[in-house]
């Protein structure tokens, strides 16, 4: 009865979140035309290609010394460099491209040294500059995954490696890096996956003939341009390029399994290289950080006018959403982690295969015939902010579901517990600090998302992001400041909230 | 009275056939050679594994096609018997519960379970905060709890050493003579199961042999 039941949650998830998507992207197919795709689409291409590779390579190096270290290194204020580690990839971008230019920029820190050490100033706009904020954005989600990854090792296990006088490189290789191994190359593919469709770095730093993703493209064509062909040739265009994506990833996947542990706490002798390296992050994010606070406090109190409304706005599909993204992502992890089979899988990861800007020409295609899209903007932000939220929130669980199944399916199922039951006095208390953190995390990414609404959105209905381009384009600098010190302050306390109770119900 | 008629076990290329009779209220020591199949017959009994041929009896019943929990069936494992997160009250009153929310009589009725194994007092702290002889009498009150005229108990207390097990060994009988059950204990050692077992069920080339007395 207990695994009937699951299985209806998880088919209500799955066809919930699944039928939207395929529609949208069943529309875009009879609008496309392949013939009329131009030399600049390919370019578009190529570009997309190039730095999301570089950007996922580069964030999965620099993430392995410093995640090692922060697991190994107890000192004080730790947890407040976590923090602040995991900040930039809640970040919404936007405000991540404003810190950065503030310390790489024209004017910025970094170029005023050079300057005056007679070198010559680097530009932050193109290839290096979107990688460079790609990796701002995500090196702290492969940080945070492997940091994750070494605190599932059970407290046990290293105790017995101890216990055997393991070496460093013996306790490296019999528990970090199988690890690792079943980490990395997940991280690597989601991060790809996600500079594959980031639109506001290439909206800011990249453009032109040279540094034009297909998202940003995407944007182009149906804002400005109007040419629906080219929306649905690029949206095509880029489901394509994301489903072949994930099809990689599918086949480099490797779940990693850990018996489960006593959560004992655990001592670990770190080095002082760890110190270095620790703070080394902590500059690199804590700078851009305090570059947009500096512009942006300066006009806290200058706020434009439906700022409120918009702010309201924001967090209302912010929230919905992340709620939305975490019990469907747990219902699918749920009925996989108990061998649903394939299908609860397919579902969590459908989204991943697609862009919220192709879905958003899709859905405006679709709609279009029916009812002025600009009508239904809002619901579908919060629909499609829950759906590009499912696969990161469901990547997070399972493997805590799995941990959990594997630890205590037998006794769960000798007790007789029913499905509801399982959920509550089993599941969501050890799955805790993930579904805080999955809820965190969905919200942060639906309050900075610019998606559906930036497409076809009404004006006079904006959320943050769009009210700040907005006072940023009408080059009122301080009021954009303001606007985007708001949306940080927003998107981090709603982060905030959701993984600190999450992390203390779990200690509880 | 717990019946296995003609029972085939198939895991993998093995598989252990038996075919006997246990009475009510004995305690019977399962022993045999690593490997030879003693926590499959277990499991089979429990419900997790099917057999490939042959019937379960539990009384007049027969239980071969229930789940796991609609057998009058409880079950102590190698480990895993008790979830870290609770506190050792929240895991006992599971007996009763089966995780649904607990009443006040309950949560007594546990407390009252905690007391009889040597636990009262202690029904506030997690497993973690608790040495493995008293995990080991935990599962036994919520044992105490559900009541089941039937206890298998895979090695729950192998990492015990012998003078903590015996005093768990007598512990379980204590508890099978409160609740009336039968009792199959997988064990190694046979001064456990002199001192434990009224009866042997020896376990050699794929066969588990009818129990003996001791």
């Amino acid at each position: 009865m207990a695994s009937r039941t699951g299985k209806i949650a998880a088919l209500v998830a799955a066809f919930g979140m699944g039928l939207p998507i395929i529609a949208s992207l069943g529309f875009l197919v009879p609008h496309a035309n392949i013939a009329q795709v131009t030399a600049a689409d390919m370019a578009a291409l190529r570009f997309t290609l190039l730095q999301a590779a570089l950007s996922a390579a580069v964030s999965c190096l620099l993430a392995i010394p410093l995640a090692r270290a922060l697991f190994r290194t107890r000192f004080w204020g730790r947890r407040a460099v976590i923090r602040l580690i995991s900040a930039p990839f809640i970040l919404p971008s936007l405000a991540a491209v404003m810190g950065l230019l503030a310390v790489f920029g024209r004017g910025g820190v970094v170029n005023d040294a050079l300057l005056a050490a007679g070198g010559t100033p680097i530009s932050i706009f193109g290839l290096g500059g979107v990688v460079l904020a790609h990796v701002f954005l995500n090196l702290p989600l492969a940080t945070r995954m492997l940091l994750d990854g070494w605190a599932a090792i059970p407290t046990e296990r290293f105790r017995l490696a101890q216990g055997l006088s393991f070496d460093r490189k013996a306790m490296f290789l019999h528990l970090e890096w199988p690890m690792l191994r079943a980490l990395l190359p997940s991280a690597f593919a989601v991060i790809f996956l996600v500079c594959l469709t980031s639109f506001s770095v290439a909206l800011i730093l990249g453009g032109g003939p040279k540094a034009t993703t297909v998202e940003l493209g995407i944007y182009q064509s149906l804002r400005f341009e109007f040419d629906l062909t080219r929306a649905a040739n690029l949206a095509l265009m880029q489901t394509t390029l994301c489903l072949f994506a994930v099809l990689v990833m599918g086949a480099v996947w490797r779940p990693s399994g850990f018996g489960a542990g006593l959560d004992r706490a655990l001592r670990l002798r770190g080095q002082w290289l760890d110190g270095f390296v620790i703070g080394l992050a902590a500059l690199f994010f804590a700078l851009p950080l305090a570059g947009i606070a500096a512009r942006g406090l300066a006009g806290v109190n200058d706020l434009p006018n439906g700022f409120w409304m918009a702010a309201a706005r924001s967090i209302f599909i912010a929230v919905t959403a992340a709620f939305l993204a975490t019990w469907a992502a747990l219902m699918l992890a749920l009925a996989q982690s108990r061998g649903a089979g394939i299908w609860a899988e397919l579902a969590a990861m459908l989204p991943l295969g697609t862009s919220s800007l192709a879905l958003g020409v899709g859905a405006f295609l679709a709609l279009r015939p029916l009812i002025a899209p600009q009508s239904a903007v809002i619901t579908l932000a919060i629909f499609f902010n829950a759906a590009m939220a499912l696969p990161f929130v469901y990547r997070l669980l399972l493997p805590a579901c799995r941990e959990v199944q594997g630890s205590y399916a037998r006794l769960m199922s000798s007790l007789g517990m029913p499905y509801w039951a399982m959920l509550r006095v089993v599941f969501l208390p050890r799955l805790a600090p993930m579904i805080g953190f999955g809820l965190g995390l969905s919200a942060a990414m639906a309050m900075g998302d610019f998606g559906v609404i930036a497409l076809f959105g009404h004006s006079d209905q904006p959320t943050l992001p769009i009210l700040a381009a907005r006072v940023m384009g009408a080059y009122q600098m301080q009021a954009a400041a303001s606007v985007t010190l708001w949306l940080i302050l927003i998107a981090f306390a709603l982060f905030w909230l959701f993984d600190h109770f999450g992390g203390r119900d779990a200690k509880a | 009275m717990l019946r296995l008629d003609r029972t085939v076990i198939t895991l993998g290329g093995f598989s252990l056939r038996a075919d006997f009779a246990i009475t009510a209220g004995a305690r019977v020591a399962v022993m045999g050679p690593s490997g030879a199949g003693k926590s499959s017959l277990l499991l089979a009994i429990a419900g997790f594994i099917a057999p490939s041929e042959g019937r379960i009896f539990c009384a007049a019943q027969e239980v071969t096609a229930l789940d796991p929990a609609q057998r009058p069936v409880s079950m102590l494992f190698q480990d895993q018997n008790l979830f870290p997160h609770l506190t050792l009250l929240d895991n006992v009153v599971l007996g009763l519960t089966a995780g649904r929310p607990a009443r006040r009589a309950q949560l007594e009725q546990a407390e009252a379970a905690l007391a009889k194994v040597g636990l009262a007092g202690f029904g506030g702290r997690k497993p973690a905060q608790v040495s493995g002889g008293q995990m080991g009498r935990a599962a036994l009150a919520r044992v105490l709890l559900q009541a089941r005229p039937i206890l298998l108990l895979d090695e729950p207390f192998a990492a015990l050493d012998q003078d903590l097990r015996h005093q768990m060994l007598d512990l379980v009988v204590q508890v099978a003579t409160q609740t009336n059950a039968t009792v199959l204990m997988v064990t190694h050692d046979d001064r456990d199961a002199a001192r434990f077992a009224s009866h042997v069920i020896s376990i050699d080339q794929g066969i588990a042999h009818p129990p003996r007395s001791t």
